[in-house]
């Protein structure tokens, strides 16, 4: 049975198959994901502007690409980018969240890695509570430290990416336990152990991918440095 | 916008794609196989057993060409690669497309991203 199982599932990470979750959590989750995601779609078509769009392409396929990548922490377990809050500080909440909805419908729909029932909550705990919860963090942090520093972007990433995914595993802890799937403090305190770790990993990969964005393109950035902004409109009117 | 601006982006798009599809072709094999966060959690406490046998998912015709990240008859070492390389140019076409259907033809002096 187990081994039946876990050939089929070899790879969950935070992605709910299907089976884990009652109707009544999978469809308070699909409602919010759903309506995040319209407002999401309205924000986007109403506020952002073309630059946007090369960014929000190379993020989807670098959150896809990076979440392939388990890496090993300590005990015998693995953990993966999840990558909401990256998307968020790079695109801002509503580009972001429409980002990581693409990575999860792409993940179910083509290789079954996380349930076609249970997409909504995927898509909330992964996407959401990283590209909303993560992103207004690391804002704060940001603009508390000063807003143009790479030193105050990359504190507020890290401490946004850590937060988010152990909410994120507590959130869907939660999930489980009011699905009678586990008893609440079991998987509490289980989620919350090993995602301490992982979300260590999330913290590292967020912080190497901004400052990567921050030193080639920082004008494709959400809230991009005035630095840069103000180079990009010099070379416009130059020529 | 711009030329210059036109070719800075494809210039960033092709080499943003490009680490991307590194991550997912070269990387891929060697992901971790241990289980990770929920599975371990699932497997401690007994209840990984409840994961659906016939997921909705084995239902769509992507189940009899991709089994998870594996390409279906071909051999191991080129499955996950495989997957990787797909995977990640589909993410990448999804998300460009609806960026390009939702943000069409905007001027940049409309600029509101930046409040």
């Amino acid at each position: 049975m187990s081994v039946t199982v876990s050939l089929f599932q070899p790879q969950l990470a935070l992605h709910i198959p299907d089976g884990f979750l009652s109707l009544p959590i999978i469809l308070v989750t699909w409602i919010l994901a759903i309506a995040l995601i319209a407002i999401c779609l309205q924000r986007v078509q109403a506020t952002y502007q073309e630059r946007a769009v090369p960014l929000m392409g190379v993020c989807a396929a670098f959150i896809f690409a990076a979440q392939m990548i388990n890496f090993p922490i300590p005990g015998g377990t693995s953990g993966h980018l999840l990558g909401g809050t990256l998307a968020g500080v790079l695109l801002g909440p509503w580009a972001g969240s429409l980002v990581m909805a693409v990575v999860f419908i792409v993940q179910s729909v083509l290789f079954q890695d996380g349930g076609l029932t249970v997409l909504g909550a995927n898509i909330v705990n992964m996407g959401l509570i990283g590209t909303f919860g993560g992103y207004y963090l690391y804002r704060s942090i940001r603009y508390a430290l000063g807003r143009d520093s790479l030193r105050s972007v990359l504190i507020g990433a890290a401490i946004a990416a850590w937060t988010s995914v152990f909410v994120s595993s507590i959130v869907c802890a939660f999930q489980l336990a009011f699905s009678g799937t586990v008893p609440l403090n079991v998987a509490i305190s289980a989620m919350a152990f090993w995602h301490f770790m992982i979300a260590i990993g999330e913290a590292v990969i967020t912080v190497v991918a901004v400052s990567y964005i921050w030193r080639t393109r920082p004008d494709l950035m959400y809230h991009p440095p005035r630095h840069a902004v103000a180079d990009t409109s010099r070379s416009y009117s130059s020529r | 916008m711009s030329n210059a601006s036109r070719t800075r982006n494809r210039a960033f798009l092709l080499s943003g794609l490009g680490i991307a599809l590194l991550i997912a072709v070269f990387l891929s094999p060697f992901a971790s196989q241990d289980p990770d966060g929920l599975d371990r959690v699932s497997q401690d406490q007994g209840f990984e057993n409840k994961a659906s046998e016939e997921p909705v998912a084995h239902k769509l015709p992507f189940y009899q060409v991709f089994d998870e990240y594996a390409l279906r008859g071909v051999p191991e070492q080129v499955a996950t690669p495989i997957a990787g390389l797909v995977g990640t140019l589909a993410t990448f076409g999804l998300a460009w497309v609806a960026g390009k259907a939702l943000i069409r033809n905007k001027s940049e002096g409309s600029d509101v991203q930046d409040r």
